[in-house]
């Protein structure tokens, strides 16, 4: 199985261990990750303004990318997906923006949305299976509880995402099952960590950050795993004192579990 | 020589307003044929029909265009009026300047030229219209009604009451539909069962009613007063003649894990079962699904222990063959499912409810005896918060863009009752607006509010969440106090919006009666034929053709009778006269028009026929029932060699219009 592989910015930075471990493991589970040629930084938010081309841009062409070399997209990061799920919906639903967002590009065939983007997790559900997964399990995370933080970019808006019902979603507490810990379902694991507030507003991210860990720790959850880069920032360093839980990526437990080596690339 | 006279009506300002009726009635006046040409504030009052009664003798005119609303509007009306001046009714025709042209433009000068385009196609038509004369059939004076709830009840005891035979065919095991599961009825509060145990006892002693429980309808053939219809009884594995209603067997079964229906699912019954006390018929059904005998053999238990030896395992769906003269819808409604409303948690805690579960709780003959308990631990719940609006009002695709009606009412009900019975208990109910037009009903809500002192929060519910201790936490809104709100409740209620039975659908196919977009059937007339469908002979009853309350649905189910005696008292009906002909020379017996029949009006003859040459020559051709044919023209469009047509709208009249509408 081979896709093309869209990373996104953070994951060459902060995010080393999201992207390493879900390369790694990869790897290990016979999936081709081909990290796509010259990508740029996804927009980094998907812009609401519905005259907003420019930003959007760079999403496309990712996409286009992927669309010649006819693969599908692997995305990691959930801002990362949500950029190019979303962009990618418009090219094919919304006509004045496919046309401006093609005029501009002037690419050899115009691009309308052709690409499927899909997430490592549903890559993880669908390509690989979840019942398949737990067999490759060599190190069960066996009596860990954990909860599954998706934040509120990964499945929103549902009707576009299509990964998972927005409001129940389970595809992360069937992995946590599959790698052999147990999931813990809290109210907050939906709602937003605060985002990027962080940067004008600390403690209003502080009091959202506060609140999901909370929750999760009353529902007996000792740890957290997020997909976001974002999140986790927010669920560690705008922690309140005394609500501290530890954060990690899915990837990070998924190439535990898998016994592949989670030492990051640079040393560090 | 044709004598054509046209007659435009103004409407008041409804055509008035946006077409120039005084160029229009001047523009046709000087058509090819037309002797007389006038226009009128409102041609179907008393004194326009009198211009048209009057025209027709003095103007000895031969037809009759009407420029006005549309012809399902008053068609009728006008061609009675020519009738009464002698001149044969279908030589009158309808220029619909109203609903397709004066409702629909803004300018003056366009929708005026083509007001006189679409009078002149009808002037074209009229050239060639010939007199016909309706035929008459037969009614059969029996009644079908579709659905045992309360609106069926009602209209079949209503039916009956006037000397009819009345059939009920209702698909579950018993009569009595959703109001049987209910606890207390607003805003009187009289107990449901109380006032309709009667009713349903009245339906089975009743000569003149049958009920066919555990049946559903298969096929509808005929027309308005011929209806033939196939009843599809389906196996209870009990003879509904031997059986007693002891319940023993229900009892004795081993089975004893099957999800109670009736409870909606809070408890379980048998497999072999009679949903409650009162059912009529009080005979026991066994459930497929779940006997053991049925599944692999193993068993017989019921059989044993019957002793009017009713159980039979080998019984079959059976096919009932009756006739009507009219047929009666009352389908009646579900709550929707609420898998795209998973914010309230409804699928992951037993604490979350529907209102109709609710009713289950607080009545006496339900899982907890009337004693409201948490489903989860059985503990009395001290903070209850009901969600209102869930599905209903939705534009955003998850529920159903439409008010459901009955939720305001019954959530004032259950707040209210609550209160009463568990004073130290703390309820809140979530609104968007509260809605309660009805008499009583007002008052009956300030009640709630003032008197038993229910928290009314103007606001919606966000989320609904299961917490490690067992309470649910509810975050919501308030609009008034722009608050954010955390409760910690013990039960939530959802009041999900209700939509037509699933069955509906397809039954309106099967009867070619026209629905909405959201599964309700349509009425003839908004406001003038309520309780009617477009399709003749077919008549509407309760919440299939809309959310109602039950004080609605019986005057709607009242209503409904008095149109089916009325239909049921004639002995003749008139049938229409536009109906299709064959040219038997240019028949040349391919069958496509039979294909195409909808009511099956088409048969083939072998006939003999003297040909030019003197010979005799044996020919298939086609032929109309012309009491069955409803002049749909499905067979005119189809015929190949142009042999079939339709009198009043033969396609000479069709082209001759389109020549007009189409002509500089």
């Amino acid at each position: 199985m081979v896709f093309s592989y869209y990373p996104g910015c953070t994951l060459k930075n902060k995010a080393q261990r999201l992207d390493q471990c879900a390369r790694r493991s990869a790897q290990v589970l016979g999936i081709e990750l081909q990290e796509l040629p010259e990508w740029q930084c996804c927009g980094g938010a998907y812009s609401m303004a519905q005259d907003e081309i420019a930003s959007k841009l760079a999403a496309v062409r990712a996409l286009n990318g992927a669309k010649e070399l006819g693969q599908d997209l692997v995305t990691l990061c959930s801002a990362c997906h949500n950029v190019l799920k979303q962009a990618n919906h418009d090219m094919a639903e919304n006509e004045d923006f496919s046309r401006n967002a093609n005029n501009y590009m002037k690419l050899a065939e115009p691009y309308r949305g052709e690409t499927k983007v899909i997430h490592y997790l549903e890559l993880l559900r669908d390509q690989v299976g979840f019942e398949e997964l737990a067999k490759r399990v060599k190190n069960p995370l066996t009596g860990k509880k954990i909860g599954a933080y998706y934040g509120c970019l990964l499945l929103r808006p549902g009707k576009v995402m299509q990964m998972d019902n927005p409001e129940n979603p389970k595809i992360l507490e069937d992995f946590i099952r599959a790698l052999g810990a147990q999931p813990v379902v809290y109210a907050s694991r939906n709602e937003c960590c605060g985002g990027y507030v962080t940067l004008e507003d600390r403690a209003l991210a502080s009091k959202k950050s506060g609140a999901v860990l909370e929750d999760a720790a009353q529902m007996g959850a000792d740890l957290l795993v997020t997909a976001c880069p974002l999140c986790l920032y927010n669920l560690t360093k705008n922690a309140p004192t005394g609500h501290q839980l530890p954060v990690v990526y899915f990837t990070e437990l998924l190439a535990q579990a898998l016994g592949v080596d989670t030492a990051r690339e640079d040393g560090r | 020589m044709q004598r054509i006279g046209v007659f435009v009506c103004w409407c008041g300002s409804n055509i008035a307003g946006t077409v120039d009726v005084k160029a229009v009635s001047e523009a046709l006046g000087r058509e090819p044929g037309v002797v007389y040409s006038i226009n009128y504030q409102y041609m179907c009052s008393e004194a326009g029909q009198n211009l048209v009664k009057d025209a027709i003798r003095d103007q000895k005119l031969t037809g009759v265009v009407i420029c006005s609303c549309s012809p399902r509007m008053h068609e009728a009306t006008f061609r009675k009026a020519a009738a009464s001046a002698g001149l044969n009714p279908y030589m009158v025709e309808i220029a619909n300047i109203r609903e397709q042209c004066s409702w629909i433009h803004k300018d003056m000068a366009t929708a005026t030229e083509k007001a006189i385009i679409l009078g002149r196609a009808a002037i074209a038509k009229v050239q060639l219209n010939a007199p016909l004369t309706a035929g008459e059939s037969p009614v059969t004076k029996r009644a079908l009604v579709i659905g045992g709830g309360i609106a069926g009840i009602q209209t079949a005891l209503d039916v009956a009451e006037a000397g009819f035979e009345v059939d009920i065919v209702e698909k579950e095991p018993t009569i009595g539909g959703k109001m049987t599961q209910l606890d207390k009825t607003f805003p009187t509060l009289d107990c449901a069962a109380c006032i309709l145990t009667p009713k349903m006892v009245d339906c089975a002693q009743n000569e003149n009613i049958t009920i066919f429980s555990y049946s559903e309808v298969q096929e509808v053939k005929g027309f308005v007063g011929n209806f033939r219809v196939k009843i599809k009884k389906k196996a209870r594995y009990v003879d509904e003649t031997k059986c007693t209603g002891c319940g023993l067997c229900t009892e004795k079964c081993p089975q004893k894990k099957v999800p109670n229906a009736f409870n909606l699912g809070l408890d379980t019954r048998r497999a072999i079962y009679i949903p409650f006390a009162q059912a009529v018929p009080k005979v026991a059904t066994i459930d497929p699904d779940y006997c053991n005998m049925l599944k692999n053999g193993k068993c017989g238990v019921c059989a044993k222990v019957c002793t009017a030896g009713a159980i039979n395992y080998q019984q079959q769906d059976e096919i009932i063959e009756r006739e009507y003269g009219a047929i009666v819808v009352a389908t009646g409604y579900n709550p929707i499912k609420l898998d795209n409303f998973e914010e309230y948690a409804y699928s992951q805690s037993p604490d979350v409810v529907t209102s109709l579960e609710f009713e289950r709780l607080t009545n006496a003959a339900g899982p907890t005896s009337g004693t409201l308990l948490r489903p989860s631990d059985g503990k009395h719940p001290h903070t209850i918060v009901f969600v209102q609006c869930v599905g209903s009002r939705d534009t955003s695709g998850c529920g159903k863009p439409y008010c459901s009606k009955i939720c305001c009412m019954y959530t004032a009900k259950h707040a209210m009752l609550t209160r009463e019975k568990y004073p130290d208990t703390d309820v809140y109910v979530f609104y968007i607006d509260v809605r309660t037009p009805g008499k009583n009903f007002d008052e009956f809500y300030r009640r709630a509010v003032e008197e038993y002192g229910v928290h009314y929060i103007k606001g919606m519910v966000g989320k609904v969440t299961p917490r490690a201790d067992g309470k649910l936490s509810v975050q919501a809104s308030d609009l008034i106090s722009n608050e954010q709100l955390h409760i910690d409740a013990d039960l939530v209620v959802l009041a999900a919006a209700i939509e037509p039975d699933k069955t509906a659908r397809s039954l309106g196919t099967m009867l070619t009666a026209s629905m909405d977009t959201n599964d309700f059937f349509t009425e003839a007339h908004p406001k003038l034929r309520p309780v009617e469908s477009p399709t003749a002979g077919i008549f509407l009853s309760g919440v299939c053709q809309g959310p109602k309350d039950i004080p609605e649905t019986v005057s709607q189910a009242g209503a409904a009778a008095a149109k089916v005696i009325g239909l049921l008292a004639k002995n003749k009906l008139t049938c229409n006269p536009c109906v299709a002909h064959s040219d038997e020379w240019m028949c040349n017996g391919c069958s496509s028009c039979e294909k195409v029949c909808p009511y099956g009006a088409i048969t083939y003859l072998d006939k003999e026929f003297r040909m030019p040459d003197r010979t005799v020559a044996i020919r298939r051709v086609a032929s109309v029932n012309e009491a069955v044919c409803q002049g749909c023209g499905a067979c005119t469009v189809a015929c190949p060699s142009g042999a079939m047509d339709l009198k009043g709208f033969s396609n000479r009249q069709i082209m001759a219009e389109v020549d007009a509408i189409c002509k500089e």
